[in-house]
This record gives structure tokens, sequence and C-alpha cells, in this order.
């Protein structure tokens, strides 16, 4: 057993032999990441147990700079760093149930690879922030978990918050809470799991989660549309989601690569229902224009990381924002905002904006059907303006009494909004 | 099973309390006469019944305000309901309680088929939301066993499953937004036609805290569009061992069904003799659904035929036509019924892990018969949420106390092996008392302090989910 040993029944409980390499082993690579030495060394905490980060966090005099591998950008500025790269491992998996338990700390590489070699995936498609922030390290599990990191296919396969079945936790005071558990349908108690998947670390530190897996596709494709307008476009995506194919990808370039605009639907599944389905797609978008069908895997997939990580942004100037809005309203508001530059996924739901430095989009779209997030800004932007989008009084209220209670000494800094 | 002792206090001013509601509710949203309240006594849990102060049954969103907060001014508990079919408990009254039903919210409040979503008031059935959007070509994913009765109002309350889960994910996984009273009568939204929560995602926690935090009034629910097919297999085996293993490997294969739903001999005989579904005499069935157009269908059931083939089944029958479908879905579908003619019962729902369900069928047949009272076990396999049905004689209160104890120790069983005591009924009183086998007290206070911030005062519904004496100190203040 592993140090942080659990009271029974609680979370990975029925452990069987079977379930892949011992987290405490020292053999297994998981026992000691190279990223925690190197975080060590540089003075940040490092505990190696979840007993010992909760010890660190009863006895912290002040505020906590808590991080996994620290490359999205959401940490609070001061504080004492603290990372997780030593609660590293992945605890449980079992194929066969579709599930994954990991402790925090797991890069979610190791992740990926560990699952494809089942042939199984993450199903909401976590994004790599690194090339859009300009961050180094290595991303976790428990990032992905507290940001509520999700990709395209989110619009299918559901957010990080849909994917997670339970959790573990340190909160402010120190206490080790365990909330979910490891099974797919769980309604016992209250549901801590999703107020703390996208929480930003503001109401505990993370030390392991369970997630549903699913099955890797056999195939995928994409269409391309050209040329159409930023509403045609979002008509176009709404057609193809409304459709029985299981689009499990929508995204809009208004200036693609060779700067003409392109439209992007993707579809997965097992090979003959991928060329059936595309057949049947592209005739039934045939008033958008025709559509041309991708089916190389390799180019599919850098298709859709280069639009899961915001590709289009890397190494230009301006801050970015991201908006989470209806998508019926998506146009309207990119037309007022004047970007330098746009992108949107979830067939609208979701629009990525490279705006001049130090804008007040939010003061420039005025009401949004939606929030947004400032997700890339110099200090002095951040100092003016809100990272999360500003909630009604009575809801901030709710907010912030639960943050008072679960961080009354305000150590883990609020959530980093 | 315990109920705090009501209010006599309250008691003794209801008739205040009844004239200050109908001071500020229209004259028939107030019951109070007993020969009516008594409709409200009990939810689908029917072992337990107690006649509420008076039942309020207001029409808008504002209503629900206004009783809300006049409720609070005079501290009297409130009992959220939708149409009262809660298997736990959950919409139980205490004597000292008022209970607030949105029954007569039932409006469709706005349809888009752009943004792929649905805003209904909470008093709207499951059903007659997919119905709602069915001309569009779309449907609501999550449909409990009970969706012609029940309410959206409760599918929230108890973020409620339904045997397509294994494939669309639960209430809480197709909830986009939400309008909601708090207890002091303040109103608020939470989420919208977008994804995902600018901060903190209340709504995530509001989703199956069962009427403890908040009466949710409207709900902005997500649409998908109905699949071009959809067809069943039926595969019979001559041990569960042997079910279990296949259900194992169809998964492994990366086949994902949008069903598969277990049943076991006692729940087959029954089915058969009450349905007539054909189903063969066999120790273990499958029912396993895939969805696509004709030729997916055919590949997937093309690949679990193969698989179920590697477990020397008793039985492979694909159904050839719509008719044949439903026969096959008819005799699960029935199967509660078809349990309730050869007695009483206690549905049991807990969740375990798939790979678990050999061992912990083995351990149930045992208890079983330690305890004297027949099990019968159905179920949805493919996430492994199982409902034991425990036979017992309604007319004899030692039978009904054996039951329960057998019950209990099944529910503790499934959490012994990494599973949890309830996967989608929900908490309510039922399972109260077991809660501290799941969760430790520091577990149970992170989840009281929600409460506290929702409800300071602890009214609403509040002798439900966490155990008596742990929620003490909180319902006294
Ligand atoms: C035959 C049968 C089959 C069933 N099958 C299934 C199944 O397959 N899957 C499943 O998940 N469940 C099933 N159930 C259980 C039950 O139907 C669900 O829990 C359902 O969601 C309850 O809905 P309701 O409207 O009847 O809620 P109620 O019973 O009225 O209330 C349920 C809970 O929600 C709270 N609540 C009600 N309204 C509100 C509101 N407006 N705001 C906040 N809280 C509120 C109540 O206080 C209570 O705690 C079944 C029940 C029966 C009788």
């Amino acid at each position: 057993m592993p140090p942080d040993a659990r009271a029974p029944g609680r979370f990975a409980a029925g452990r069987p032999a079977s379930a892949g390499p011992d987290p405490g082993d020292p053999g297994s690579p998981a026992a000691t990441p190279p990223p925690a030495a190197a975080a060590e060394a540089a003075g940040a905490l490092c505990p190696a147990s979840e007993v010992e980060l909760a010890e660190l966090v009863a006895a912290a005099a002040g505020p906590l700079r808590v991080i996994g591998g620290g490359t999205r950008g959401m940490a609070p500025a001061a504080g004492r760093t603290l990372t997780t790269a030593a609660l590293a491992g992945v605890v449980l998996y079992e194929p066969a149930a579709l599930t994954l338990v990991v402790r925090a700390g797991t890069p979610v590489g190791e992740v990926e690879r560990r699952l494809a070699a089942e042939g199984q995936r993450l199903p909401f498609e976590p994004m790599d922030h690194r090339g859009l922030l300009g961050t180094r390290g290595t991303p976790t599990m428990g990032g992905v978990a507290a940001a509520n990191v999700s990709g395209p296919r989110r619009i299918l396969a559901g957010a990080a918050r849909d994917a997670m079945l339970g959790v573990r936790f340190v909160d402010g005071n120190g206490r080790v809470i365990a909330n979910g558990g490891r099974v797919m349908k769980n309604v016992t108690g209250y549901d801590l799991v999703r107020l703390v998947a996208g929480s930003r670390g503001g109401l505990g530190i993370l030390t392991e989660i369970a997630f549903k897996v699913l099955p890797a596709p056999e195939t995928q494709a994409v269409l391309r549309l050209a040329g159409l307008d930023d509403t045609r476009a979002v008509a176009a995506m709404a057609a193809a989601l409304a459709s029985p194919w299981e689009v499990s990808g929508a995204a809009h370039l208004p200036a693609g690569r060779d700067g003409g605009a392109v439209t992007l639907l993707r579809l997965e599944g097992f090979a003959g229902a991928v060329a059936g389905r595309a057949g049947r797609l592209a005739a039934a978008l045939a008033g958008f224009g025709r559509a041309e069908v991708e089916s190389d895997p390799a180019r599919v997939a850098a298709t859709w990381a280069a639009v899961r990580d915001v590709a289009a942004f890397h190494g230009r100037e301006g801050d970015v924002w991201r908006l989470s809005v209806r998508p019926s309203a998506a146009a309207a508001l990119v037309a007022r905002a004047e970007a330098a530059g746009t992108l949107y996924d979830w067939g609208g739901g979701l629009v990525w904006l490279l705006m001049p430095e130090g804008t007040d989009l939010r003061a420039r779209l005025g009401p949004v059907p939606g929030h947004a997030t400032l997700v890339r800004a110099a200090a002095a932007t951040r100092a003016r303006l809100a990272t999360l989008h500003p909630e009604p009084p009575a809801v901030a209220a709710l907010a912030a009494g639960l943050r008072a209670r679960f961080d009354p000494r305000a150590i883990l800094g609020g959530g980093g909004s | 099973m315990e109920m705090p002792r009501p209010d006599g206090g309250l008691i003794a001013r209801r008739d205040r309390i009844v004239a200050a509601l109908r001071a500020v509710l229209p004259a028939d949203a107030v019951i109070d006469d007993p020969a009516e309240t008594r409709a409200y006594e009990c939810d689908g849990l029917t072992a337990y019944r107690c006649a509420p102060l008076a039942v309020v049954l207001p029409r808008s969103t504002a209503e629900v305000a206004a009783a809300l907060a006049l409720c609070h001014a005079e501290g009297v508990p409130v009992v959220p309901r939708g149409t009262g079919t809660s298997l736990a408990g959950g919409a139980l009254p205490t004597a000292d309680s008022v209970v607030l039903g949105v029954g007569r919210m039932t409006a469709v409040l706005e349809i888009d088929t752009v943004d792929r979503i649905v805003r209904v008031e909470t008093g709207r059935t499951n059903l007659a939301v997919s119905a709602a959007v069915e001309e569009a070509g779309f449907f609501y994913a999550p449909d409990p066993s009970s969706q012609l009765a029940c309410a959206i109002a409760g599918n929230i309350g108890m973020n409620s499953g339904g045997a397509h889960c294994l494939k669309y994910g639960v209430t809480t996984n197709n909830l986009l937004g939400l309008t909601m009273v708090l207890m002091d009568g303040t109103v608020i939204e939470l989420g919208g036609a977008h994804f995902d929560a600018a901060g903190l995602d209340l709504m995530g926690v509001v989703c199956g805290s069962e009427g403890q935090l908040g009466v949710v009034t409207e709900a902005v629910l997500r649409i998908l569009p109905r699949p071009e097919g959809a067809r069943p297999v039926l595969i019979a085996f001559a041990s569960p061992e042997a079910a279990g293993a296949c259900v194992a490997d169809i998964i492994r294969a990366g086949v994902l069904p949008v069903a598969i739903e277990f049943m076991d001999r006692p729940c087959i005989r029954a089915c058969e003799a009450h349905a007539r579904a054909g189903y063969p005499d066999c120790e273990a069935l499958l029912i396993v659904e895939v969805e696509g157009d004709e030729a997916e269908i055919a590949h997937q059931l093309g690949l679990i035929e193969r698989i179920a083939r590697r477990h020397a089944p008793v039985l492979v029958r694909e159904s050839a036509s719509a008719e044949e479908s439903a026969r096959i879905w008819l005799g699960r579908k029935s199967a509660f019924g078809a349990m309730g003619r050869i007695g009483d019962y206690i549905c049991l729902d807990g969740t375990i892990p798939v790979s678990e369900l050999p061992r912990v069928l083995a351990a149930i047949a045992a208890l079983s018969a330690r305890y004297g009272h027949s099990v019968a076990n159905v179920f949805h396999a493919g996430d492994g949420n199982m409902h034991p049905l425990i036979l017992f004689d309604a007319n004899d209160p030692a039978s009904l106390a054996g039951a329960e104890a057998l019950g209990a120790e099944i529910l503790r069983l499934c959490v012994a092996v990494g599973g949890c005591l309830t996967g989608e009924h929900g908490v309510g009183v039922e399972k109260r008392d077991l809660m501290a086998v799941q969760f430790s007290p520091d577990d149970l206070e992170a989840q009281m302090r929600v409460k506290d911030v929702f409800d300071p005062r602890w009214l609403l519904n509040p002798a439900k989910v966490f155990p008596l004496a742990a929620s003490e100190g909180r319902r006294a203040a």
C-alpha cells in the first residue's frame, strides 16, 4: 500500500492485482518522476504523499501557489510554490470497466500513452496550453481536472467535469476529503466532484482523480467547407451537429492557413461507419458548398490538435480571450469584438479571440449569453481586468461563501479569479 | 428509520402560517385540508408516510419565491417536490413542514435547434420534454424508467439516470442551466445555453442535492439528434459469471452500446410469467442495444455476437424487426411490475465496479440464503448500477425489518468492493443512516458546509441525506 493508506471503501477499494504497476513500487517510473526532483531543487514544496500534503497545508503560515506542471497560467501570482508533481502515478486502470484512477501529479502525456496502448483515450481531449501561453513544464491530470480543460470533443463526449467520477483533495484546513468514487453512476451525497472540477484550486488541492475513459475510434475523418462567412459557418456547424452522425468536432477558422475561411467537421467511429457518414453529411450540407473529405490519420490528428491548442494564435502578440456562449449568438459577438484573430470551436459555443493588448473585451461586448475569460495578458492588464467573468451578486455571494468555508485562511488563492 | 421530532410550536401556529401563505399566493395554490394533504404524505418509498402542515402548488418562479420567503421568515421547513416518485423518501414530509410542489409549472419556454437546448419549467415530466422536441428530430437523453411520471425537478434533485446513460450520461451531463429560488426567496440563475461555468460550478453541486439547496423552477436541457436506428440483441447464459465476463469483453473490444441490461433467473422467470417476452429459462440474460444506421448496427451486433460466442451462450437472438425489439425490451421494462406480482419488494440501487459483478452476485446469493429472503437481480450492467429486488411480506413487520437488514448488507458490500450506496435513486431518508459506511466524518462535513452556504438555517428538506446525528447541531440552529 502507498503511504497514504486509505480507509477501506474510500474510492479505489477493490483494486485488483492486475491493475498495473503498484504506485508504491519504487521500480515504477511514476514513483520518481523527474519534474518533482526539478521542482524540489528550485525550492518548491513537493509533498510525496497525501498525508504530507495535508500536513504542509495545515501548517502553512501564508498563501500557497499551488501548481501541477504550471503550464496553464492559472496559479496565483504570489505565495510559496507547492507542486503536486511528486503525487504521481496511475492508481488503477481497468480498461474493461472504462475506469482510470490517477494521482493528481501524473503527467497527461503518460496517461494518454497508457490509454492508447489499450485502444482507449480521455473522452474530453484536453488542450495543451503551452504553445498559447509560452509556458514550459509537464501538464498534469490534476491541472486538467482543476481547470476543467476540454477540447473539441466536448460537444459530443462532454467536458473534463463530465468524465470525472471521483476526487480526493486537501482543503484549505488541511483536511483530506473524498467525494464521488470510481464507478460510473453515483449519486451518494452532494456532488463535490463537479464543484471542484474547474475550481482552479480555490477549494482544495486535488490529490487523486477517477476518470471515465472511452474506446478510441477505429477511424477519423474531417470534412472541410471553404469560404463560409461566420454566420453561415455557425449554421453549417449547427446543421451538422443536429444530424444523427455524431459529429465530434465542429470548428471554424475565419482566416485559415491560406487566408480563406475554413469550416471543419470531424467524424469518428468504425471504418465503414465513418466513410458512410462522411458521404451522407457532405450531401446534407450541400447547400453550404462542396465538402472535401480528409481521412489521412496523421493529417486529421494534426488538424484537430491545432484547433484544440489554438495554434493559430501561437507566437502572435495580443491578449487571448475565451468566450463560452450560446452558438447562435457567437457571430454577432465576434463582429462586435473586432478581434485580430478568431477561432470558433464547439460549433460556435467556444470562441477564441486575439485582442489588442489591454482591451476590455467585456466592456466592448456588453451583455454576453455566457462568459468571457481572460486567458493571456500582461500583468498590468490582469491587474485591471478580472480573469473570470463577473457573476451576479447573489451567485458571487454563494461562491464566496463556499471559498470561505473550504479555505477559511484564504491560503489557496481563491481560484485565480 | 427515524425522523426528528416535529416542532410543536410550528404545528400550533399552523393556522397562522396557512393564512400568511394565502395572503401571498393565489387561493387555490395553498392546500391545508387534511383530506387533501394526505395525497402528499409519501413518495415512491411508501413504507414511510407523514402528512405535512400544508402543501403549496405555485404557478411561477415569483410565487415560489414568495412562498419560500414567507416560510423562511416563519422558520418553517420546506420539502420540495416534483411528482413524488422518489424511491428514497426524498420528498417525504415531516409534520411541521410545508411541501412545495412544482407540479403545476410544466411549460416549455424555449426550443432552439441551433443551440440544441430546450428550456422548461421543472414540473414538466421527463417524457414530455422529449415529446416537445420530437418533431424537431431531437430527444432528451436521460430516461429513468419512471419517465412517464417523474418531473425534471426530481431528476435534477436526484441527478437521475436511465437505461441509456452508458452512452449519454445522467442528468448532470445533460443539464446546462437552471433558475432556482434560495430558501430566503432570492432567485438566481446558474449556467445557461452555453457550456461550463465561469467560476465555481454551482449548478454541478445543485444537481443531485435532493432539494436541500434551493427550489429549481426552470431548467435549460441539452437535446440530442435522434439516432437513425437502434436494435437489441438478447444473449442468454448458463451462469452469471459468463454474462459478467461477456460484458467486460464487449466494452474491452471498443464497442460502446447504448445499453447493456442484465437479468438473473428469478427475474427472468417473473418477467416471463408476467409479460411473455419469450425469454429462455436460463441463469442470466443480457440485452445489449446499439445505435446507428442499418450497416452500423449490423457491424456492431456482429462484433458483439462474436464476443458472446466465446462465453458459451445458451442463446443469441438478434432482433430482426421493430416488433421483436419491442418484445425483447418488454420483459425488461416490466421487470419491476412482474416482481410486484410475486410479492412486495424493496428495490436497491447500489453501484459496483463492473469487474466485481460475478463476485458480488455470488455474495448476494449467499446473503439471500442466510437472511431467508429471495433476491432477484435486474440492472444496468454496462455501468455497474445494480437493482437487487428483495422480496418480503408487507403484512409482517419482522419481514420488512429482515429485508431492510439484508438490503443494508448488500449496500455495504457494494461500498466494500469500491462502489457506492446509490447509483441513481438518491439517499433521501432510506440510505441516510448508511452514509458513514461510504464517507468519513470530514467527507460529510465538507458536504454539509455546502448546505450551510445555500441554506444557513437548514430549513430545506433538512432531515435527509445526512445521518441525523451528523446534522443535528445544524438543524437545531
Ligand atoms: C417505477 C419507478 C422506476 C424508477 N426508475 C428510475 C430510473 O430508472 N432511474 C432513476 O434515476 N430513478 C428512477 N426512479 C426514481 C425516481 O423516479 C427519480 O428519482 C425521479 O427523478 C424523481 O422525480 P420526481 O419528480 O418524482 O421527484 P420527487 O420524488 O418529487 O423528488 C425527488 C427529490 O428531488 C427533490 N426535488 C423535487 N423537486 C425539486 C425542485 N423543484 N427543486 C429542488 N429539488 C426538488 C425532492 O425534495 C426530493 O429530494 C424510479 C421510480 C419509480 C417509482
